[in-house]
């Protein structure tokens, strides 16, 4: 198909203009982040490169009232079992959903994904309660669990989706040689089932570390609280600190950055699956 | 017979641990939650009072200053000029992202810098939009300035009448992502012959775009409305990060009117009126959902 020039040049041009409207805030916070405060304060556009530092960057990871640096390995401690936990259990259910009849499977089924679209303020009160007479209010264990019970819905749909595009003959073949369910599920079936485990670790992971609302009711010791949870602490009383808090901004977002640019096929085939599914 | 309760057996062995737990951290607290909004703080039926009261309050529905006089209005009206601003705004982009950067060089990396906006923290993304619209570090209020518009040349979200704006279109910068991705994936499914058989007969690109695209798209641009509405009536972090619904009220939005009931007033039985409220309306979008995707399935 031939295309005319001043129609391509119109079209780059078009493209560009959106990508610099979207690249600039991003760039804002990073220039910020590495800038001194006295150069910023009238706008992070008239920085000079030779007074580049990291030094804001080192002040948000060892603040004293809120260390990032600190808030980064309380969020690994609970996001790494968070992601682990519910995609075990979550595939495991989603391949009972799909594979076996039992009494109750259809309603258990459609109020699994009903729970997609309730939101977490529906639980918070009542929760609490119950965590706090578990005595897992203020512990990684408490909010681990809730997580845990906030992924299942969406990893259980992704996954029975994810299983059911697999060949059933190979599901037949092992039982024809003799294994049992257990053995077919954790010896075939999920390590077929990787690049949707990917999809779902790469998303489980990076919205338990992004989360704030549950982080904010469940965790208030100011030594547990998570990296997110740390950013509204930032905020001076009488004057923004902005090389502080870009800093900040930067150093918890580079965790679920580079989860997304090592996993960006992944990333984007769990986003559209589980969305559209 | 033996065999089919074999069966039932090694399949509720696969989801009741799954099932247990959702039961004990998400249906059980709902239910409860539920009930806990029909009652006071003394246990006692109230009935409809909760919601009565929390509708009737100023910081929800400020109908003295609503429309005629300035914000704040309350936060139904916020989070309903929230959607009405939002919605279209991130659909429609996220489809002429979609068209524009399909098939060009450079393409791809363009999206994943409007994807951006997914992957963050969505309190950084609050963080975003206060720097962005900042008096001294904002790029928009230097813009305005430079128009000669002085009223938007300050922090918008230090003053009732901006404070909104500021986190809705903030909030377009973060979520155009979400429909952009969508669209372009959908994009790639609709079969060349037809932009071929199109060609042939002479359609320019706005045809192809009105009688091609958009309606190959269409069954994508539903899921997205679904998603995006219960984004905009969920939306919390970034507006406790950026205004704490403030300055007085004028960026309050639902679910931080529900946490400030809960874990500042320590009012379970309204935090939770205001929780149920919530739930009808993402449920309302939830079903809508489910009825669309279980036509021909299990």
């Amino acid at each position: 198909m031939k295309r005319n020039i001043p129609g391509r040049i119109t079209h780059y041009t078009l493209a560009w203009c959106v990508a610099i409207i979207w690249l600039v805030p991003f760039i804002g916070i990073l220039v910020t982040a590495i800038s001194p405060l006295e150069e910023v304060v009238h706008g992070w556009w008239g920085v000079k490169l030779s007074s580049l530092s990291l030094k804001n960057i080192a002040g948000a990871w060892s603040h004293p009232t809120a260390p990032i640096g600190q808030g980064m390995r309380n969020s690994f401690i609970i996001a790494i079992p968070a992601t682990i936990i519910p995609m075990f259990l979550a595939s495991l259910a989603g391949y009972g959903f799909l594979r076996y009849h039992f009494p109750l499977r259809r309603p258990i089924f459609v109020i699994v994904l009903l729970l997609l679209a309730i939101p977490q303020h529906m639980v918070a009160v009542p929760l609490f309660k119950i965590l706090n007479s578990m005595h897992l209010i203020n512990s990684y264990t408490g909010l681990i669990l809730v997580h845990t019970a906030w992924g299942l819905p969406w990893i259980i749909l992704f996954m029975r989706g994810y299983f059911s595009t697999l060949p059933k003959e190979v599901e037949e073949a092992a039982y024809v040689d003799g294994a049992g369910p257990y053995k077919t599920f954790f010896r075939i079936i999920l390590p077929m089932s990787w690049p949707g485990l990917a999809s779902v670790a790469s998303l489980q992971f990076t919205w338990v570390w992004n989360d704030f609302f549950l982080a904010l009711i469940f965790i208030y010791n100011p030594n547990r609280l998570v990296a997110t949870q740390r950013i509204p602490l930032l905020r001076g009383q009488y004057h923004v600190d902005w090389g502080i808090i870009t800093a900040a901004a930067l150093l918890i977002t580079s965790v679920p950055l580079l989860v997304f640019a090592l996993l960006q096929k992944h990333y984007v085939k769990g986003f559209i699956g589980f969305s559209s599914k | 017979m033996k065999s089919r309760l074999k069966q039932w057996r090694i399949g509720l062995s696969f989801v009741l641990p799954a099932v247990a737990l959702m039961a004990v951290f998400i249906v059980y607290p709902a239910v409860k939650t539920l009930i806990l909004s029909f009652f006071d703080a003394q246990g006692n039926w109230v009935g409809l009072k909760n919601f009565i009261t929390f509708l009737s309050h100023f910081d929800t529905l400020d109908l003295s200053r609503f429309p005629s006089k300035g914000p704040p209005w309350g936060s139904l009206i916020n989070n309903s000029i929230w959607i009405i601003i939002h919605l279209p705004t991130t659909v429609i982009l996220g489809i002429v992202f979609a068209v524009l950067l399909n098939n060009i060089k450079g393409g791809a990396f363009i999206k994943s810098v409007i994807f951006l906006g997914m992957v963050i923290p969505m309190v950084v993304g609050g963080v975003i939009i206060r720097f962005l619209f900042d008096e001294n570090s904002g790029i928009i209020p230097l813009v305005m300035r430079f128009l000669g518009n002085e009223a938007l040349g300050r922090s918008w979200t230090a003053y009732p009448q901006t404070a909104l704006m500021a986190l809705i279109l903030g909030s377009i910068l973060l979520w155009t992502g979400f429909s952009l991705t969508m669209h372009a994936a959908g994009l790639s499914t609709i079969p060349k012959e037809l932009y071929e058989a199109a060609d042939v007969d002479g359609a320019g690109i706005l045809r192809k775009l009105f009688s091609i695209t958009i309606p190959m798209l269409a069954p994508v641009t539903s899921v997205v409305i679904a998603m995006t509405l219960l984004y905009e009536i969920k939306i919390f972090d970034i507006v406790y990060t950026a205004t704490l619904g403030g300055p007085g009220g004028s960026s309050m939005v639902l679910s931080l009117q529900m946490y400030f009931y809960a874990f500042r007033k320590l009012d379970a039985n309204m935090a939770s009126a205001v929780a149920t409220v919530l739930t009808l309306f993402t449920l309302a979008v939830g079903i809508w959902l489910v009825r669309r995707n279980m036509k021909g399935e299990i």
